[in-house]
């Protein structure tokens, strides 16, 4: 694994971060949630690093951070595409829907396109069951995505 | 302590209260198939579903291992339903087990197959997709190889429990879950200690050490002059490898087996051990004359070295210059030895036998060398010298005790034997060092204050008019508060032994396997007594020896008075005395 190093500033946040929850009792989930929404992603230098600061073993921290498909070990796309991929949204076709979005952007699921614009998310049940199959970018939810409509939608953001 | 009432296939029993159902039916005369046989249950999460058993007043199958007894339970083992589910849920683990037995170093001490055996699991019952695997062999001391691994997680358990920080953790989920250093990197990569507990614990071929047997052959074939040395803590646990008792001293077929097996010279490293006392002993007292730093800690254990060096590099100069009792040895093979018998060093080649590890990378440190050779070429555990042996067709149990040589060398004190436990580099230590400030010898000879398996053992001795403090850790969790108040500058303590595996060298990763489950006719808490059986094995043989003390043992005078000088010297320092890394990379 090819190790990175941190930029002053980088450092500098994470230990701010760390610091914010020095006095929670289990501070770990706090401290990577925060992580992943601030910084972007927790390579495993940024884990060494929270390692050191809560005296947490890495090998925990990195764990917990490939358990939950929240925490990312890259960094995400300008814009994160989550596709749900639950029951409803499977039987109403979301698999067709994620594989258009990654034959168009040229990724798997999980994957940021090389320009850094996209990332394709894989979700279980994001509880839209109603408006299945639903596609969320960025918090924006796109009910009953239809697979003729994911060109217009990734050319709406390419536009931004 | 009070009672309940459980009946096991109808037939009533009384056990403690609290007690797992595994544990109970132990007590009763049962056992169940399980793969936790691992400290009371202490790593299990119930999760290999390998000891499943019907009990009253549960839903379902219960995993005997976590579940615990209740007044008037009725508890089921050899139902069919219970029978099926535990032969299921082994036949579960072989469908994503690499099931090359036969050529698995495993073999033998295979706690998976002795379940599959015992629950008659079929071989290939579900087929499909395996999990990818990683197979890491960069270190010259453990192999990696996920494809045996059944995620039992009893490796991240004893790592934690010994070290404070694991080094080992499950990464990924489901299907892909996988036990590993951080980021799956090797353990070269990683600030493994190499100590070899989580080998030690096991129960597949996942982790194993890097065998070296070879290079004794290759050694032999190119006409070497082969010498062999065996640590301390290998008598008091080889002869598990051949199914004897644990603690059983075998010191004297030991010897007769590695003379069979052509080793020009067969060695003890206690000699070595009393050359340490004594440059050590030396050393501290020097340190204490003259204002140099204290606390002193010893440098004996080639796992603490690793630790300090990657995570107290600040605390180095604390650490003893003296090389590791087998280092020293073989600087002397290599040395004295060559020049008094007419022998080039080249063609010397050393073979330690250790119960460790973590030896077998410290052979390889640069700064153990002398003259560009390695002080030792091979390093082979305790278990691999069982190995050799039983490749040799030589059948250990019917041969003769024999002597080790002690021609130049090799002759030893009670002191050189006692290294091998917790507390016993203290106590030999202390021998040496009262008798040089006292100028007469300790009249108990025993420290009864440094034995013993606590984690952190102090104790406070007047020698010389002058009050001396110590402290005795093994296990790096325990070391980790001492050093933190080294760093802080605030150590009480004049002279530390600091031991990487706990208990000492007798609970070395490279010791025989203590598997409840396939030593059927020990003692049920076996995994709470048998530290103590070896280090009783030590301490016997300490109590047997014409010299106690390693500033009498004659041979180690007659090395200083015929070639090293005193003990400090010039020449020793070039031979035995060694430097440390200071910024070692804790990940590369």
């Amino acid at each position: 694994m090819q190790k990175q190093k941190l930029s002053e500033a980088a450092v500098k946040q994470i230990i701010e971060i760390c610091d914010r929850h020095a006095n929670d009792k289990t501070p770990l989930m706090m401290i990577l949630s925060d992580i992943q929404k601030e910084y972007g992603y927790v390579p495993i230098e940024v884990q060494e690093l929270v390692s050191e600061k809560t005296g947490i073993s890495v090998a925990e921290i990195y764990g917990v951070v490939t358990f939950y498909s929240f925490f990312s070990l890259k960094p995400k796309g300008k814009y994160v595409i989550g596709c749900c991929l639950g029951t409803a949204c499977y039987v109403k076709g979301a698999q067709q829907v994620i594989d258009e979005f990654c034959e168009i952007l040229g990724i798997e699921p999980g994957e940021t396109t090389d320009d850094g614009m996209f990332t394709i998310d894989a979700l279980r049940c994001i509880g839209a069951c109603g408006i299945a199959p639903a596609v969320t970018i960025n918090g924006t939810v796109y009910p009953k995505m239809k697979v003729n409509q994911v060109q217009e939608v990734i050319d709406e953001y390419r536009r931004k | 302590m009070s009672l309940v009432n459980i009946k096991i296939e109808g037939i009533a029993y009384q056990v403690e209260e609290g007690l797992t159902i595994l544990e109970a039916a132990r007590r009763c005369g049962y056992d169940i198939p399980s793969l936790c046989t691992f400290n009371h249950g202490q790593c299990s999460q119930g999760s290999c579903r390998v000891c499943l058993v019907e009990a009253t007043g549960a839903r379902g199958l219960v995993a005997s291992c976590v579940y615990p007894v209740a007044e008037g339970m009725e508890i089921r083992i050899s139902s069919p339903k219970a029978v099926k589910a535990r032969r299921v849920s082994v036949e579960l683990l072989l469908s994503n087990h690499n099931r090359n037995c036969q050529q698995c170093s495993k073999n033998g001490h295979c706690e998976l197959l002795n379940v599959a055996q015992l629950t008659g699991a079929r071989d290939g019952a579900f087929k499909g997709k395996k999990t990818s695997t990683t197979y890491d062999e960069l270190t010259p001391s453990i192999v990696r190889d996920t494809s045996k691994c059944i995620l039992c997680g009893r490796c991240v358990t004893r790592c934690q429990e010994a070290h404070g920080n694991g080094i080992l953790g499950f990464e990924n989920r489901g299907f892909e879950t996988i036990v590993a250093p951080a980021g799956n990197r090797s353990f070269a990569d990683s600030p493994c200690l190499l100590c070899g507990q989580c080998v030690a614990v096991c129960p597949t071929g996942a982790l194993m050490e890097k065998s070296e047997i070879y290079k004794i052959d290759e050694a032999m074939a190119a006409g070497k002059h082969v010498i062999v040395q065996t640590a301390p803590a290998v008598r008091a646990s080889l002869g598990e490898e051949f199914d004897m008792p644990i603690g059983t001293p075998v010191t004297g077929k030991m010897v007769a087996a590695l003379k069979r097996l052509g080793f020009e010279k067969v060695y003890d490293t206690n000699f070595g051990a009393d050359l340490t006392i004594m440059e050590e002993a030396y050393e501290l007292l020097n340190r204490i004359k003259n204002g140099g730093t204290l606390p002193m800690i010893t440098s004996c254990s080639p796992g603490w070295v690793n630790y300090a060096e990657y995570y107290y590099g600040d605390c180095l100069d604390h650490l003893s210059s003296c090389k590791s009792p087998h280092e020293m040895e073989g600087a002397i093979l290599k040395s004295y030895y060559a020049e008094k018998n007419g022998l080039d060093p080249k063609d010397i080649f050393v073979v330690s036998i250790m119960p460790c590890t973590a030896k077998k990378y410290e052979k390889e440190r640069p700064a153990l060398k002398t003259k560009g050779l390695p002080d030792v070429d091979a390093v082979l555990t305790t278990r691999e010298l069982g190995k050799l042996i039983k490749r040799s067709g030589i059948n250990f149990h019917k041969l003769p005790d024999k002597e080790f040589d002690q021609d130049l060398i090799g002759l030893y004190s009670g002191a050189g034997v006692i290294f091998g436990v917790t507390g016993g580099v203290m106590e030999a230590a202390l021998r040496t060092a009262y008798f040089a400030l006292e100028g007469k010898e300790y009249g108990p000879i025993n420290f009864n204050e440094v034995r013993g398996f606590e984690g952190v053992k102090e104790a406070t001795f007047t020698l010389g008019g002058k009050e001396i403090k110590i402290a005795v850790a093994h296990g790096m969790k325990n070391a980790k508060p001492i050093m933190e108040d080294i760093r802080a500058g605030k150590s009480p303590y004049t002279f530390i032994e600091i031991m990487c595996c706990p208990g000492g060298c007798i609970n070395g990763g490279g010791q025989s396997y203590v598997r409840p489950s396939l030593l059927i006719d020990e003692e049920v808490n076996i995994i709470d007594t048998y530290l103590k059986r070896r280090a009783h094995a030590l301490y016997l043989e300490d109590e047997r020896q014409a010299y106690r003390q390693s500033h009498n043992n004659p041979q180690i005078k007659q090395l200083y008075a015929d070639y090293l000088g005193e003990p400090n010297s010039h020449k020793a320092h070039e031979l035995l005395h060694t430097t440390y890394v200071k910024n070692r990379e804790r990940f590369k």
